[in-house]
């Protein structure tokens, strides 16, 4: 190998490759905006929803009532509704959003309570509709008060304590640190976006410089000129190998920066800090995570770059290369989903391995014996898809495939 | 020099099993001197060119170039040749002063004899007014002087020329005719392919006539019009292909 050839090789693909306006599309502008875009954009829509469901007083309809006046009194008080009269359309009037729930007091209710004899209002609603919900939410609250209040005057009635109906109550107590929090909650994406990212990032270059300089006809220029097959091979990898990581890096960064936003945002405007998502990744855990997706990278470049060296044009590259797309979807996608947890034979799963390991990783738990197997394993698989590709640029018949 | 030694290139197609490119070719090309290949398309003149230029590897025979085996020494090869065909296209996103340092660098100039050699070759082909323009930009004629400048970068002693002027036009072939004469004045040894009869009247010193991959017919222009009795050179390779390629059909 000659390192000075390999240099003036990936030099030149590098040159080639900036100059490229579908590359920058593609690999910088992309991944910068796309992110910031998406999430101003659902922060955006949802602050426009949920603000304007939250400001409505809902139309609320009730449904019977007439001979138990002290329910029907205790939901007209509520003034986060408005009680409108009975229709017998109110059914027609909820899918029509005109009013927003209706409450079913059955026949009775009064009687029954004084008895003491259990009965069941129900509360009808639109699932799936934000201002139906919420109007069945001030509904259900409103009737939840005034059972406690009832509750409350029995056992004064009959000088019991409040305590003889919760002798005890229970408390959660979250022991795991914020960052984990956050991590256990998007750190599955992460991993998943970063092995994602990597590999859509090296499929534009790995065609162009397979494929397309086929198409092109410069593949038969370069082949005369002096330079090995091997330091051929290796220079115009390195370069995919880096617009892999250019992409994943971009994108994660991006991400990074419009979750923090997005956090910072959703605190702000809920007024609910420690109920908002926590964002605060560790910059070491990211680092983690880009290392342990290296050897994936280098693998997936290799890869596709042996791939399009079969096709004669771009399109037909295109068209290898779009099922390999879900290759590696899948297995990423299997690690996200719940219950998927790292064993020793899913170690040796490419993809799968480093998925399922980044996600630990960016929560905090570094399981030091996985990560030496799994970072070994995707690196024997990485050298031995860069060994394929340099052999399959030896061959002829796939050079001169016609 | 170029020494072809039975040089012979097989290949298995599904269809029709195994084409035999060339089959045993052998001839010598001397130093000042144009060597001629001739030939139909199909007749195995890119194949026998590509395996001097190492491009291909030869399944049986070898040759010397420039004193190097192409099978045991493709990249010292390589490095003492100039290989310009119709095939050999410019990278677009590169401008012609990038195109030909690139190839400076590959072949292992340093940076101060590349300047030098780059300043020489775009003075001597009139390429100064478009140095930096990129090459997607060129016209065609600025093309294939990018392209000479390119196989010339490192002053190789052998030139292969693979039917250089297919399809271009009156203009841009006679600067590429020229180039070739040129290469011979410089005392270079240039092995050139192509079925323009005009140009191997005025170009070639030895005329080698191939036709299915075999090496039918070979010596200079006076000597094969000597031996066929005729002049035009046309005829000559009628007479010699004809009855081979009459059997074939």
């Amino acid at each position: 190998m000659n390192l000075h050839a390999v240099g003036v090789v990936y030099r030149k693909e590098l040159t080639e490759w900036l100059r490229d306006r579908r590359t920058l599309i593609s690999t910088v502008l992309v991944p910068l905006l796309a992110f910031p875009i998406l999430i101003s954009g659902m922060i955006s829509l949802s602050a426009v929803l949920i603000g304007g469901a939250k400001k409505e007083v809902p139309k609320i309809m009730i449904i019977h009532g007439e001979d138990s006046p002290a329910v029907v009194d205790a939901l007209k008080a509520n003034k986060e509704i408005e009680v409108v009269p009975f229709a017998s359309n109110w059914q027609d009037q909820i899918s029509d959003k005109q009013i927003r729930a209706a409450v079913e007091i059955p026949e009775g209710f009064q009687g029954s309570l004084d008895k003491g004899t259990p009965q069941t209002i129900q509360i009808h609603y639109y699932e799936g509709e934000l201002k139906s919900e919420f109007g069945a939410e001030h509904v259900e609250k409103s009737l939840k008060e005034y059972r406690d209040d009832l509750v409350k005057k029995r056992l004064e009635a009959k000088n019991l304590p409040d305590s003889l109906i919760a002798p005890f109550d229970t408390k959660q107590h979250n022991v795991a640190p914020p960052e984990k929090v956050g991590g256990a909650s998007i750190g599955s994406m992460i991993g998943y976006m970063v092995i994602i990212l990597s590999m859509t990032g090296a499929i534009y270059p790995a065609i162009d410089l397979t494929a397309g300089e086929k198409e092109r006809g410069t593949m038969e220029t370069i082949l005369s000129s002096p330079v090995s097959r091997l330091d051929l091979v290796l220079g115009k990898f390195l370069l995919v190998f880096s617009a892999s990581l250019t992409t994943a890096i971009l994108s994660v960064t991006s991400m990074g920066l419009s979750f923090a936003y997005m956090g910072h945002a959703l605190a702000n405007s809920a007024n609910t800090s420690g109920a908002g998502i926590h964002m605060n990744l560790g910059l070491t855990s990211v680092v983690a995570v880009f290392l342990m997706a290296l050897p994936l990278s280098v693998l997936f470049s290799a890869v596709l770059m042996t791939v399009a060296l079969f096709a004669k044009t771009y399109k037909e590259a295109q068209s290898y290369l779009t099922p390999m797309t879900f290759i590696v979807v899948i297995p990423a996608v299997a690690s996200v989903l719940p219950g998927v947890e790292l064993t020793p034979k899913l170690a040796l799963i490419p993809i799968l391995n480093t998925s399922l390991i980044c996600k630990e990783i960016i929560t905090g738990t570094y399981h030091w014996g996985s990560i030496a197997i799994i970072f070994a394993s995707t690196c024997v698989y990485a050298a031995a898809a860069i060994f394929i590709a340099v052999k399959t640029f030896q061959r002829e018949s796939v050079l001169f495939r016609s | 020099m170029i020494d072809a030694r039975g040089l012979s290139k097989r290949f298995q197609d599904k269809k029709r099993g195994e084409i035999r490119a060339v089959d045993n070719v052998s001839f010598q090309c001397q130093p000042g001197k144009i060597y001629g290949l001739l030939g139909a398309n199909g007749a195995g003149k890119t194949t026998t060119l590509r395996m001097l230029a190492t491009i291909l590897e030869p399944t049986d025979g070898t040759a010397i170039v420039a004193g190097y085996d192409v099978v045991d020494h493709p990249e010292k090869v390589r490095a003492n040749i100039g290989f310009l065909s119709t095939a050999t296209a410019l990278y677009p996103r590169l401008s012609a002063q990038e195109m030909v340092e690139y190839f400076g660098r590959l072949n292992g100039l340093d940076e101060a004899t590349l300047k030098k050699r780059i300043e020489e070759i775009f003075s001597r082909l009139d390429m100064n007014s478009f140095r930096d323009r990129r090459c997607d930009k060129l016209s065609t004629g600025m093309k294939q002087k990018t392209s000479i400048a390119r196989t010339l970068v490192h002053d190789p002693p052998v030139m292969i020329f693979d039917e250089p002027t297919t399809g271009l036009d009156v203009m841009t072939a006679r600067t590429i005719i020229g180039f070739i004469a040129d290469c011979r004045d410089r005392g270079k040894t240039v092995i050139f392919s192509t079925h323009i009869m005009s140009e191997v009247e005025r170009l070639c010193d030895h005329i080698g006539i191939i036709h299915s991959g075999k090496l039918l017919e070979e010596g200079t222009l006076s000597e094969l019009r000597a031996k066929h009795n005729e002049h035009n050179l046309e005829e000559i390779i009628v007479k010699v292909v004809g009855p081979l390629a009459n059997a074939e059909a």
